[in-house]
């Protein structure tokens, strides 16, 4: 049940307990206390809503950066992961394979905020040795959801 | 002029399209109506067929299929069946499974031989079987069955004519599966009586409960079997044409003439597209099968929170729920809740006679849809109940 548990909720997280349950073919107790569980145990992280900003006339600028680190004795990327991520408006930090280290988005207001992120915060930092800065121009699908579907059923009438 | 052919002229039309024309014709309709799946073809199998075709692979393939493709078919036949089909004598590659009904019934079957079709059913089986010159036998099936076949039933409709029955599980329109146990009992009474079984398991992908059980894995059943399968349902691959049949090398001789002279062959793109479904999709249809089941889970649960009389089935991707305590027929209950309630379903009796009393819903939709039409549907029989 687990797996397609979080398969739904990932999806719609809005999705009430009663219709859960009968979606998974249980009881709303078990699926409580399954969900509970995950939640205790770190699996859920948080319910979140995916929002398109570009549709709104809020304006936001978001940029992917790579970031090439330098490793000091008896610190891994840990340690400037966590330097990375602790400022609020770093959306994700991951570690990458390949050509850098870490990879930051960056949620602002603005390209100036992006760029005194990076010059003066990220580059400052001791164990970072270069950075290069990625902006978004335009976000065709997120987590899974293409943003710009129409939902037409193109499918046509036939009989049989 | 001189009249057309009588036999073709005396086919009546599927009582379905009617009903889509009224239902095309108006706004925000939900249509609970169609019998394809909603899911586009997986990238990965769309990708394959755009690959055949960057490669010119655009010829005929052999009448029967592409070989790998044959090889393809008899290892998933075995995956989900446990039983072995040669693929070079006992499989052949058709336009949908709908080709493989219509050259199966075709090379079994001799003037006026009887053909059992257990009703409610595809509305294909009773003009091939017309068009077979055959003489069509209607098994009235039950709701209080569930809409499976009942060896009395069988026993009852059984002549010394009789040559094939058409076996249609998972079923459209009811959603009723045949388990191991009930298929055992027909297989007896049609070895007994010496018949040929044509098993249309184009849904045998989308079965809830447990595994889907074949009756050619029973003993003696395989050689007297035309098993037909196919890509549309559970690789939602409606557009690509492609289905298959097996069975013994005697009648798959007989089926490809008619094929080889009708048809030719299944188209080239969908060949190579399908062998990469049989290769690697199992897990797509894993995913979907996860999905219907949620939606399936949801309209049971729907009905029977509106007390609306619905046995749970546990097949293909419809159910049928019972709406004779209205006392109307199915055709004005699906016309007047189209109107009122801009909700299309399909009356039952569309399927054949038995069907009357009941409707097809289909939940090849979205949840959202779904849950917009339980609540449209609960309103309407609220409205109906007050009368």
């Amino acid at each position: 049940m687990k797996e397609e548990l979080l398969s739904i909720i990932e999806k719609n997280s809005r999705i009430g307990l009663d219709e859960l349950a009968v979606l998974l073919g249980s009881d709303e107790k078990t699926v409580l206390d399954e969900l509970s569980n995950l939640e205790k145990e770190g699996v859920i992280c948080g319910y979140h809503t995916l929002i398109d900003w570009e549709k709104t006339n809020i304006e936001k600028v978001s940029a992917l950066i790579e970031v090439r680190v330098t490793l000091q004795r008896g610190e891994g990327f840990d340690k400037t992961a966590k330097r990375i991520y602790n400022y609020p408006e770093v959306k994700s930090v991951y570690l990458i394979s390949g050509g850098f280290d870490l990879l930051v988005t960056l949620e602002e207001k603005s390209l100036k905020d992006i760029a005194n992120f990076v010059s003066q915060k990220l580059s400052t930092l001791e164990s970072v040795l270069s950075t290069a800065t990625h902006f978004i121009l335009k976000r065709y699908k997120d987590h899974g959801e293409i943003l710009d579907k129409k939902k037409e059923d193109s499918r046509e009438i036939i009989t049989p | 002029m001189k009249p057309l052919s009588d036999k073709v002229l005396n086919l009546k039309p599927s009582g379905i399209r009617k009903f889509f024309d009224i239902a095309s014709e108006m706004k925000d309709v939900i249509s609970l109506g169609v019998g394809e799946p909603d899911f586009d073809t997986p990238w990965h199998i769309r990708d394959e067929g755009i690959y055949a075709l960057s490669e010119g692979k655009t010829f005929y393939t052999s009448n029967t299929g592409l070989k790998e493709l044959r090889n393809e078919i008899a290892s998933r036949v075995k995956r989900t069946r446990n039983v072995s089909y040669n693929p070079d004598k006992e499989i052949i590659v058709t336009v949908g499974g709908s080709e493989a009904i219509d050259i199966g019934l075709r090379a079994l079957i001799n003037d006026n031989e009887e053909v059992i079709i257990p009703t409610p059913s595809y509305v294909s089986y009773e003009p091939c079987a017309i068009l077979a010159n055959a003489k069509p036998v209607i098994i009235n099936l039950k709701g209080e069955n569930e809409f499976r076949l009942k060896p009395q039933e069988l026993i009852n409709a059984i002549t010394p004519k009789t040559k094939v029955l058409i076996l249609p599980y998972p079923n459209n329109p009811t959603g009723a599966i045949m388990e191991r146990d009930d298929l055992e009992k027909i297989a007896k009474i049609i070895i007994d009586n010496d018949i040929y079984v044509m098993s249309d398991e184009i849904y045998s992908a989308l079965t809830y409960k447990g595994e889907h059980t074949s009756i050619v894995s029973l003993e003696g059943m395989k050689e007297r079997t035309i098993l037909i399968d196919g890509f549309s349902k559970a690789y939602a691959m409606t557009g690509w044409r492609l289905g298959y049949a097996c069975a013994s090398k005697e009648i798959i001789q007989q089926m490809l003439k008619i094929h080889q002279f009708a048809i030719m062959c299944a188209p080239t793109t969908s060949q190579y597209a399908a062998i990469d479904a049989l290769k690697n999709g199992d897990s797509d249809i894993q995913e979907m099968k996860t999905s219907y089941n949620q939606r399936r889970r949801f309209l049971i649960n729907a009905f029977k929170k509106m007390n609306l009389e619905c046995f749970e089935p546990y097949g293909a991707f419809y159910v049928f729920p019972c709406i004779k305590e209205f006392n109307m027929s199915s055709d004005e209950f699906a016309m007047k809740f189209l109107e009122e309630e801009h909700v299309a379903a399909i009356p039952g009796n569309a399927f054949g006679e038995s069907g009357e009393g009941y409707l097809r819903i289909s939940y090849a939709y979205s949840l959202e849809s779904l849950r917009e039409a339980m609540i449209r549907l609960e309103r309407f029989i609220k409205k109906l109940r007050k009368k």
